[in-house]
């Protein structure tokens, strides 16, 4: 459940969803893509009401399992998804290439590593280039050199003009982002960019910026940081508005 | 709705299928050794086959049908590949239709292979028509799809899934006709069974096999059956959401 939640997501920025395990990062990725059930609050992408059928192929979404076919190959997966998208001919290969699978188009999903999955799953999202990714936790059981592969290919995006939210549970990418949300049992802690959060916590790691602001707002209100008394909130508010 | 997001879906699951021979040539085979198997039980009463071996013909489809299509769905929830099409442009009825299309052309094939054999090889005389025992057959095999297709929604593991054939299958089997008239239970079950789609199914089979000529009641059965995969398929639909909490 989130509460009290009001961000702005500015359009071609990467920004970036953190907090830990459990904190409501998923809920809120999947109420902007909306296939989250809304009890109240009001999330607008683009534009449009989220989960609105304009938005359909505007939209790209990974989910943090893979969801592609596994008993299909790369290709086969990506095709289906194009014509569902009605994405041009061209783009499986396109897309297979941005991801680096180019060499296991014809693979079976389910002879490839968790990581090569991962980026099918993520090529299916990039397919008809949308304007706005949401992906939950992408870069999570990556090597080094894959997390930083994709954090390049992210800011590409960006820089042509797609926003991306991506969440993580690894401080350690915060840096990578332009923009950050931290997230704490469905409030939002901070949102801005990371050298003005360092600057604002007066440390040096976004790390021990969290804990820092996390300390500040059980100091201001000891009911916020009492997980039961978060538990017992009837109703929530909550205003979203993705690349506005 | 699209007809190219419709098709696009069949081909899909149709190339799910080619990469599992095995499921594909289980889903071919097992209904036709049934048969074959239940000639030879029978086979010092070959009346007793010819007697059931139409609706069995029906029967058989169907139960194989709709346990492959409600583990095939099942599947598509619970990897996640179903919140993904949900937020595509895809409609409800372009993935039910897609599914219940490739699974149709599955129940065609199984229909036509299960069809040949008991005409032929094995020998079932009946007194109706042939080519509409095929089409009853048929229509059979599409209602397993539909109503695998739309029980699936209620299964949250494969698990359940499977429960789902002795749950709603097995009681339609006992009250279809085959093991006791239907008019002679009891004025409740008789109700019931007038309820359930696979007594239409059996009640078709069976004056096929005594009665010969196109009776309006045959194709009334059949229209019975049809429209039950129809209303399956519609609230397939119905209870596929795509938000959900």
């Amino acid at each position: 459940m989130l509460h009290d939640l009001d961000v702005d997501v500015p359009r071609g920025s990467v920004t970036g969803l953190l907090g830990p395990s459990g904190c409501g990062k998923t809920t809120l990725l999947r109420s902007v893509v909306g296939v989250q059930k809304i009890a109240a609050g009001t999330v607008t992408v683009l534009g449009e009401p989220a989960g609105s059928s304009p938005l359909r192929a505007r939209v790209g979404y990974v989910t943090q399992a893979p969801s592609v076919y596994t008993d299909l190959s790369v290709a086969e997966n990506l095709r289906y998804f194009a014509d569902i998208l009605g994405a041009p001919r061209t783009d499986p290969a396109r897309v297979t290439e941005l991801v680096g699978l180019t060499g296991q188009a014809e693979a079976t999903v389910s002879r490839l590593s968790g990581g090569q999955r991962a980026r099918v799953s993520l090529a299916a999202a990039l397919l008809g280039a949308p304007e706005l990714l949401v992906l939950d936790e992408p870069t999570v059981g990556l090597d080094p050199v894959l997390r930083q592969d994709l954090w390049r290919l992210f800011h590409q995006l960006a820089d042509a003009g797609t926003t991306l939210l991506v969440s993580s549970h690894v401080m350690d990418e915060a840096i990578r982002c332009t923009r950050l949300l931290l997230m704490r049992e469905g409030r939002l802690l901070a949102n801005d960019t990371p050298t003005a959060l360092l600057a604002a916590t007066g440390t040096t790691d976004i790390e021990a910026a969290f804990l820092n602001l996390v300390t500040d707002a059980a100091a201001a209100d000891p009911s916020a940081a009492d997980p039961s008394a978060t538990d017992a909130a009837a109703s929530d508010t909550a205003r979203t508005e993705a690349a506005r | 709705m699209s007809l190219r997001r419709t098709l696009a879906t069949a081909r899909r699951v149709l190339a799910q299928l080619r990469h599992d021979p095995r499921t594909l040539a289980l889903l071919l085979v097992v209904p036709c050794a049934l048969l074959i198997l239940l000639k030879y039980v029978f086979d010092g009463e070959p009346l007793v086959f010819d007697q059931i071996g139409a609706p069995l013909l029906g029967i058989f489809p169907m139960i194989v049908m709709f346990l492959v299509t409600s583990v095939a769905t099942l599947r598509e929830r619970t990897t996640g590949t179903l919140e993904r099409l949900l937020t595509m442009p895809l409609a409800k009825a372009d993935l039910l239709l897609g599914y219940a299309l490739a699974f149709g052309l599955v129940a065609l094939v199984q229909a036509a292979a299960a069809f040949g054999l008991t005409i032929g090889l094995l020998g079932l005389h009946i007194a109706g028509p042939s080519w509409l025992l095929f089409v009853v057959a048929l229509a059979d095999g599409l209602l397993g799809t539909a109503l695998g297709l739309f029980l699936s929604a209620f299964a949250a593991t494969e698990f359940q899934a499977v429960q789902f054939l002795p749950a709603f299958l097995l009681p339609q089997l006992l009250l279809c006709g085959l093991f006791a008239p239907r008019a002679s239970m009891g004025a409740v079950l008789h109700g019931v069974s007038d309820v359930l789609p696979m007594s239409y199914a059996v009640d078709a089979m069976a004056r096929l096999t005594s009665h010969s000529g196109v009776p309006g009641a045959t194709l009334l059965d059949l229209s019975v059956v049809v429209g039950c995969v129809l209303l399956a398929l519609g609230l397939g639909a119905a209870t596929l959401r795509r938000r959900t909490a």
